[in-house]
Order: structure tokens, then sequence, then C-alpha cells
């Protein structure tokens, strides 16, 4: 499904994120990816979605150089990847219904059907009845859950996750692993990016140390 | 194409939502387009009203005789039948001095004025057609009528009619060249208000690219704002004109009462008011497109 090929990404002015990665993905595979802070692991889940391009080196996704693509070809990229981003990024002037509604309705689906996934969505991850209110009445973890339900609302085989239980309590935090759970159960491939394994047992481990791959 | 009508649907409504969300801030863009596009609507409509004047004045040139003022009736009967005699005139009208006396005093502004001068200020005359109206032809009659007693000042109108055609092309220049210009004008507004709300939904665009959005689907609301706000400009473009119409009728129709013609100054008409919205809309969607162009090849 993935894989890194001796990837490299190097920041201006000389900053290496990642150095000589190389690692690949089964589909259907659950990866956390671990490792200190700016060790390498959001730049890695972002060299995925195309978000950044390597410096050297080859990322492939679904057989794709992604790394590659034309500015005008990223669209259709990153609607088959679902994306869980460490400050969220939700829209806050949107309600709960709306913000789930977007990926949607950027991939053109018809209202109705749309609709309806965007509720079954919401319920899968327990905000059925927080349809209509703003994301700022929402507490830190049905934000967290409101997230999660945007990036799994087009169903995608690729789920990718960026610190998706920080700043929650440690209850809240093993809901929203449990919602992870369930989504590997149903065949997405997933990686997470976190400090929180003992969350995630049972997923493999990459273990991310200044940008290199540690054994 | 339902599925497509329904997007579009969506990003007119989100970009009705906007202009709405703030509304002091679009009354004052509105405003400020309006104003711009007010300019050459509003010369266009005076210039449609003055071609319509123009085109109903007798565009047939005419003569002018004013007799002297120590002229006596029977010297004006004696250049009538003179003139009725006359080889190339074709028609002769008489305007005796009482009757325009009479005339110029029933206008309220010039009653005063007349009412002050020691008896009365007007000629006898006389307004003549010829059966060849060329200028030279004309100009011929002129010389001739001049030379006849008692005949104080001749003047040819074909002149004033000519001045007005020329006055009217020039005006016809300028009404275009101000459309250029506030076009121009209204492109510059409708692109730094684009920016403006490009910037503020930055967010937005940033997560829609994030998710796969392509520039089409972002460009889609803004490009949409940007219609309506040309459009509204224009309508408050036309309101403007349509007012600024109404208020110089009465004045207006009062000054070319004085000319002997009447004018009942008109709005723009269908034709016009379509075009100015028409291309409100469209050069509004011009500043958002530019706009745009330039904020998403950045990102």
């Amino acid at each position: 499904m993935i894989r890194f090929d001796r990837v490299a990404k190097r920041y201006p002015p000389g900053l290496d994120a990642l150095s000589d990665l190389s690692f690949e993905v089964e589909e259907r595979e659950m990866v956390v990816v671990n490792g200190h802070s700016g060790a390498g692991k959001s730049t890695l889940l972002k060299l995925i979605a195309a978000v950044e391009k390597p410096t050297a080196g080859a990322v492939l996704v679904g057989g794709q150089n992604v790394g590659g693509l034309a500015r005008a070809a990223l669209p259709y990229l990153r609607r088959r990847i679902g994306m869980v981003f460490q400050d969220q990024k939700l829209l806050f002037d949107r309600n709960v219904f709306e913000n789930v509604m977007l990926p949607l309705a950027i991939a053109g689906f018809p209202p109705r059907e749309a609709a309806q996934r965007v509720r079954a969505a919401l319920d899968k991850v327990g905000l059925a009845s927080r349809e209509k209110a703003l994301p700022v009445m929402l507490s830190g973890g049905e934000q967290q859950r409101l997230a999660i339900a945007r990036a799994v609302v087009n169903r995608p085989s690729l789920l990718l996750a960026d610190e998706p239980t920080a700043h929650l309590d440690s209850e809240t935090a093993a809901d929203v692993a449990r919602i992870f759970h369930e989504f590997h159960y149903v065949g997405v491939t997933i990686l997470i990016a976190t400090y929180a394994n003992e969350l995630f047992s049972g997923a493999r481990r990459l273990q991310l140390d200044h940008g290199r791959l540690l054994p | 194409m339902k599925v497509w009508l329904a997007h579009h649907a969506a990003a007119f409504r989100l970009a009705l939502r906007r202009l709405t969300a703030a509304p002091v801030n679009s009354l004052l863009s509105l405003l400020a387009v309006g104003v711009a596009l007010a300019l050459p609507a509003g010369g266009q409509m005076l210039l449609a009203n003055a071609l319509h004047l123009a085109g109903t004045t007798s565009a047939v040139p005419q003569i002018s005789i004013f007799m002297a003022s120590n002229a006596e009736r029977k010297a004006a009967a004696e250049i009538e039948s003179r003139l009725g005699r006359y080889g190339g005139v074709k028609n002769v009208q008489f305007l005796p001095r009482e009757e325009t006396l009479a005339r110029m005093k029933a206008n309220t502004g010039l009653r005063d004025v007349i009412e002050v001068l020691p008896g009365n200020p007007f000629p006898d005359a006389f307004v003549v057609t010829a059966t060849d109206d060329r200028p030279e032809a004309m100009e011929k009659l002129a010389v001739e009528f001049r030379r006849w007693p008692k005949v104080e000042h001749v003047q040819l109108d074909s002149a004033w009619v000519r001045r007005l055609d020329a006055l009217l092309k020039l005006g016809r220049t300028a009404v275009a060249l101000l459309g250029v210009l506030l076009g121009a004008g209204l492109i510059a507004i409708s692109f730094s208000i684009i920016r403006m709300q490009v910037l503020t939904h930055r967010a937005e665009i940033e997560v829609s690219q994030l998710l796969g959005a392509t520039d089409g689907f972002i460009q889609r609301p803004f490009l949409y704002y940007g219609v309506l706000l040309g459009l509204g400009g224009g309508i408050v473009a036309w309101l403007l004109v349509g007012a600024a119409a109404l208020w110089l009728r009465a004045p207006l129709g009062e000054l070319v009462r004085l000319y002997d013609l009447t004018l009942v100054l008109q709005a723009l008409d269908v034709r016009d008011s379509a075009l100015l919205l028409g291309f409100a809309a469209g050069l509004g969607w011009l500043g958002a497109m530019i706009s745009l162009r330039q904020h998403l090849k950045q990102s």
C-alpha cells in the first residue's frame, strides 16, 4: 500500500527532517509511528499525502509515486486518503454536519447520498446528536472525534492520523483509539503518529529517531 | 447535471452567506462599485437623452431672420411677402415680437428680468426653411437675406445642429473612455475585495486543498462572490442613475424649454440597463478570477 524508498526530506536552510527512510506498509495494516518531538513523524505523514515532497527517494502510495504528481493530480490522491491533522483543522464557522460534509462536497457526491454518509460517520464516532453544534461548543474529545468523522466519511482505504490522542484525558484518548481499531477491523490501512503506544497495542511500530528509522 | 447544479447552488449560497455575514462591509463595497459604475452609466444616460433630443429636434437646418428692433410691422410684412416670393424658400414662419415676449414671460425665471427692461426687447423674427438645405446653399440664402432692409441679424441654425452632432460624438467617446477607465477600476476593486475574502477564508482554503479540493471547487464561491459584488454594484449604479434622472428631470426640462425643445429625462433603457448589469457582473468575476489565480499560484 505504502512504500518509502530511501526517502529524505530536507527543509531549508539545511534541516534534515528525514534521512534515508525505507519501509513498507501492507494493505489493511495498522502501523504506529513513534519518536520524540521533531523526529519526523509529521513529515512522514505529510509525504504520503503529498503535502510535502521528498528531497530524495520515492514515496509510493498504491504503486503511484506521489512525490512526482502534478499539482492538478493532487486532489485525486488526497480524496483516497483520510487525514486527521495534529491541529485538527476544523472549520469553526461551520457546524458539525457541514464540517463532515466538506470532503463529500469536494468529491462531488450527490447531496442526499452525502447527507446519509455524514450521518453514518457521525454515528460511528458518537456525535450523531451534535449535528448542528459548532466546533467551539464541543469538548476536546468531541472535536477530535469530529476530525476523525471528517477523515473517514469518504470511506478512504488509507487513514493517516497525526497525534490523534494528544491533549486528551486518558479515558477520552482510549475512546478515540477504539475508533481507530474499529476502522482497522473493517479493513482500512492506518498510519498513526503518536507517543501513546499503549493505546494502539497490536499495531506494528516504526521508531523514528532524528529522521532515521531505528531497527 | 443535477449534482453539478446542486454544487453550484451550494457555492452560490455560500457566497451569498459571506456577503450577508458582514453587511456593513458588503454595503460599502457595493457602494464603491456602484459609484464607480454610476459615472459611465450616468454619462450614457445623458448621452442617450441627448441623442433622443437631437433625433426629435428638426434636423432640418433653419435660417432665423431677426428684424431691427425699431422696424415697424410694415417692414416685417414687406419681408414676409418677399420671402414668400423668393425662390429656394420652402416655408416661412413669422414670430411677432409680442408673442415672443408673452412666451418668454411665461417662464418664471425670465419674467423678473424681462419686467425690469424698458419696452419689448424682442424683435420680430422669421424662421425659414429652404428647399435646398445643404450648408452652402443655406449660406447663400443667409447672405442674401442680410442685405434686405431692416434686417438686423440672420442666423444659420444648421451650425448648431452640426455643433450638437460633433458634441454628441465627443460625448460618446468620453463615455466610452470613462467606461473603460472605471471598468478597470471595478476590476481592481473586485480584485482587492476578493483578496480580502481569500485571506479571511485562508484556513478553509487550506483544509479544502488537504481534503482534495480542486482549484475549481475552491474558486467557485469566490467567483460567485465577485459576480454578486459586480451585480449588486451594478444595481446600485442603476438606482443612482435613476435617482439622478428623476432629480434632474424638472430643472433640465425647464432649461431645454428655453430652447423651444421638450425633454423628459429618461433613466437607462432596458438595453443599457442589461448592458450595465452584464458588464458589472462580468468585471466582478474577472477581478475575482485574477485575484484567485494569483493566490492559488502561490499556495
